[in-house]
């Protein structure tokens, strides 16, 4: 009995800081219409920063509460900056951009973390007059975990009073629920955005530092803990301060007994609560329901069937992937078939994307259930190697059919947030199914048959496999099946009205993709020798992304040129110490300049060309 | 026996009542004008019958069948085809594609995932376009079509199944006068020549009264009149609550 007052009591002492990071993130989504990835950033700069300033001042529990203070206004100054420079450019952009735009942040803060502060942990402070212990039912909680509980409720009493009780507050709320409407009114809305957005980097930073003395400062805090964010304000409700409260609550209680009774599930448990509230509330706990806007914006750019002249390209490129083996034997072999596997995943998302309209952030998660599915195939079943090649992409089809059928029925950055939790939940299985999954050291010794072994026949292997998985999606766009995906995209009360089930076709092409995704991650499996639940992380759900985006989400052949000069640029790159940074960068840059893709800007150029 | 019988169809937006305790009939090949006051619940009630919007209360039986809980595009398969108010094209895509792709769902192809579609139907689907006057704007991009001309792509969309039941909700606005007129005689052409009953919403009360074999009045999601152009015109109620500034 006791151990489970306990156990609450230190779910709830985490719910402070759960509560104060979504709370931002959730006031700035409200506002700006942004989903910030960089959120968990600030955290995590929070908590780097009162560690460092704490060093310094050293100077008892006054040097303490300085350093949290400080960090806290710190990070919103960071904040304001980063709106100022970026987010303000891309108010208006389509949300996937946005996401990608500030998942540019992510990378750039976390190595400029790297840089500053290296790459040890830093282990939090004891606060002075907080250092002790209590004795509660036998059990001894510490006292600092007894302040955390105590002041949660007075800062959700204090943004209360601030949202409710405030002539800003007040606005903030009416902005929240009609921008024009507030625009009207006179209201500088430039400013109003600033001044929220200050506010929610400021909530995040002091969620960070205060979080300091029990957990330290590490530099995976911030992806951890974004993710466990949007956990949150989807199933409070995005936009609802009550709903965050409650929500972290929830989580902060989740994470407490989910330790008890699955320890190996506790991530998983966490993102299945969410996936239940999006199917069954939408809107969160205590959110409102989206008005069903229909969505704005020039419509799709025509897909055009292949001209002779691309025809003409695609020809001696193919011809010349075929005989590179004659020319060199070395290292850029190797490479090439990153290429092709990347190309293969980026198509496949592209897929999803283009014609069928359907924002993915966790596509990773079919990349992955094929990589893990070729692994445990070979170690648990024994099959050779073309088999399992064969099969493992249908386990991905499956996961994707299952998932599928939820995200269909959601639209924009609610599809965006579930899709990313089921990445999330496959993810946190292999993470923490040791046993089976071999948790973080991976699998191992995945090599492929001995006729496939050597680097030439690896090479065509996957050349071959891809090429027909590439070519494959690209014969559905242009049939009948892509038609009507691409009409039920487009509009899809007329796609409905002329007999089109549109979520069937998304449901089929989601699964599709899935397939195509996972065939893609088992041919990496064996290219790899190994595989590591990294396959299926945000970020490799991201560089996905970034291959669509750089080629153009409404290209035909764009995200195959984006594999290719990303896996190029990722793999001369990641030599550098700090590429993550110059990534980051070129994200950020990519979406404020060019919002339509690489390949975009030729069709732009074409479209001109034409009418002129 | 009459094609579509609607008996107490309602529909609520919280305490507003859309469409309240509606019921009429259609005849087969009957051309019924729905008119009334802006808000009067047309649209919705157009919506209830094509499965864009879920009924609280009533039935809808096309020729026995009940339509009321059936997805939109099952309710197309049964022979409904409609346009909307607020017009609904694929705009990524040519005016010629547009109805290709109504073709291919009437001939059930959607799922074929590998021969290209731009092959299939074009003699149809282009007559369907000459039909409707559209034919020179087949390879336009339905995004960049001018209004009017939406609307008989919609048209030509809706006729490519060869429905039984037409449902046009406004199919003129937006259009100048002298195409109004126009349209409106080619599509009770068209449903004479081939026996489609049309129910249509309009405001120009010129071409209510010319091209409607028989009309319903709305207001407040009630019908408060129905009968012939004639006899409606001359209802006192309807002189008052809709036609009184004219
Ligand atoms: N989605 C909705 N949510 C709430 N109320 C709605 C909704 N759609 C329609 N209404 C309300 O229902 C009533 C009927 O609207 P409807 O669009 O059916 O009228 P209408 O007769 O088509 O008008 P118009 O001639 O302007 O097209 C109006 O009071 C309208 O405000
Ligand atoms: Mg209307």
């Amino acid at each position: 009995m006791s151990i489970i007052l306990l156990q609450s009591l230190t779910g709830l002492a985490s719910a402070a800081s759960l509560f104060l990071v979504a709370v931002g993130l959730s006031i700035i989504f409200g506002v700006t219409r942004v989903v910030n990835f960089a959120h968990g950033s600030f955290y995590m700069l929070g908590a780097y920063l009162a560690w460092w300033l704490h060093q310094w001042l050293a100077a008892g529990a006054l040097g303490f509460w300085v350093s949290v203070v400080v960090a806290a206004v710190t990070v919103g100054l960071v904040g304001v900056l980063v709106e100022y420079l970026i987010l303000r450019r891309i108010y208006k952009a389509p949300e996937l951009f946005q996401l990608l735009a500030t998942f540019g942040v992510v990378l750039v803060i976390q190595d400029a973390v790297l840089w500053v502060w290296g790459p040890e942990d830093r282990l939090g402070p004891q606060v002075p007059g907080l250092d002790g212990a209590v004795l509660i039912a036998g059990h001894y909680l510490p006292s600092y975990d007894l302040f955390l509980i105590a002041i949660t409720p007075l800062l959700l009493l204090a943004l209360w009073w601030l949202f409710q009780r405030t002539r800003w507050g007040i606005l903030v709320r009416a902005a929240t629920q009609d921008r024009e409407m507030v625009a009207a009114l006179g209201v500088n809305q430039t400013r109003l955005f600033t001044a929220v957005f200050f506010l929610g980097s400021l909530l995040a930073g002091l969620g960070g530092a205060l979080q300091l003395p029990k957990g330290g400062a590490d530099t995976l805090l911030d992806i951890n803990i974004i993710a466990t964010a949007f956990v949150i304000v989807v199933i409070g409700g995005l936009g609802s301060i009550l709903g965050a409260f409650l929500a972290a609550v929830l989580v902060g209680q989740l994470n407490a007994f989910g330790i008890l009774v699955f320890p190996t599930l506790t991530l998983a448990l966490m993102f299945l609560v969410m996936a239940s509230v999006l199917i069954l509330r939408p809107q969160g706990l205590l959110g409102k329901p989206e008005s069903a806007a229909p969505p704005t914006g020039p419509p799709a750019p025509r897909l055009r069937l292949p001209s002779r002249l691309s025809l003409m390209l695609w020809l001696p490129l193919l011809t010349g992937l075929v005989a590179l083996p004659w020319f060199t034997q070395g290292y850029v072999l190797v490479l090439m078939v990153d290429i092709f596997i990347a190309a293969l995943f980026a198509a496949s998302l592209h897929f999803l994307l283009g014609p069928g309209g359907m924002i993915s952030f966790g596509h990773a998660a079919y990349f992955g259930l094929g990589a893990y599915g070729a692994a445990l195939l070979v170690k648990y079943l024994s099959l050779p190697m073309l088999p399992a090649l064969l099969l493992a992409p249908w386990i991905a089809g499956l996961g994707a059919l299952l998932f599928g059928w939820f995200c269909v029925r959601l639209r924009g950055v609610y599809l965006a947030m579930l899709t990313l939790a089921f990445a999330q939940i496959i993810w946190s299985v292999a993470m923490q199914w040791y046993p089976v999954t071999g948790g973080d050291d991976g699998i191992l010794g995945l090599w492929p048959a001995p006729w496939a072994a050597d680097r030439i026949s690896y090479y065509y292997l996957s050349l071959t496999l891809c090429a027909l998985g590439i070519y494959s999606l690209r014969r559905m766009m242009f049939a009948p099946f892509g038609y009507a995906l691409r009409g039920s995209r487009d509009s899809a009360r007329r796609a409905e009205a002329i007999g089109i089930a549109v979520r069937h076709h998304q449901w089929a092409a989601f699964t599709i993709a899935g397939v195509c995704a996972g065939l893609a991650g088992s041919l990496y499996v064996y290219s790899k020798g190994s595989v590591f639940p990294d396959v299926m992380a945000i970020p490799n759900s991201v560089d996905a992304l970034i291959m669509v985006l750089l080629g153009g989400v409404q290209t035909v052949s764009g995200p195959l040129l984006g594999a290719a000069v990303f896996t190029w640029l990722h793999d001369e790159l990641s030599r550098l110490d700090y590429w993550r940074f110059l990534l980051g960068l070129s994200l950020i840059g990519l979406v404020v300049l060019f919002p339509h893709g690489l390949g975009g800007i030729a069709e732009q150029w074409r479209s001109r060309r034409i009418s002129s | 026996m009459s094609l579509l019988q609607v008996q107490g169809l309602s529909k609520y937006f919280g305490a507003v009542a859309a469409v309240d305790d509606l019921s009429f009939t259609v005849a087969e090949g009957e051309i019924l004008a729905m008119i009334g006051p802006n808000g009067a619940g047309k649209s919705t009630c157009f919506n209830l019958l094509g499965g864009q919007l879920a009924a609280d209360h009533g039935s809808v039986r096309l020729a026995n069948h009940e339509l009321l809980g059936l997805p939109a595009y099952r309710i197309w398969r049964l022979g409904v085809g409609r346009t909307f108010q607020i017009t609904a094209s694929f705009g990524s895509m040519s005016v010629l594609e547009n109805i290709q792709l109504a073709l291919l769902s009437h001939h059930r192809r959607l799922w074929q995932p590998w021969r290209r579609a731009t092959g299939y139907y074009r003699p149809v689907a282009s007559a369907l376009l000459e039909q409707v006057g559209m034919a020179a704007q087949a390879e336009r991009s339905c995004g960049i079509l001018a209004y009017g001309d939406l609307k008989r792509v919609e048209l030509a969309v809706a006729l490519a199944h060869q429905p039984r039941l037409l449902l046009m909700d406004e199919p003129t606005a937006g259009m100048a006068p002298a195409e109004r007129a126009e349209l409106m005689r080619l599509v009770v052409k068209i449903a004479r020549e081939h026996t489609i009953a049309v129910l249509f919403t309009e405001h120009d009360m010129d071409v209510v009264f010319r091209h409607a074999d028989r009309l319903i009045v709305l207001d407040h999601g009630q019908m408060i009149a129905a009968g012939t152009p004639a006899s409606v015109r001359a209802d006192p109620l309807v002189q008052t609550r809709y036609l009184g500034h004219s």
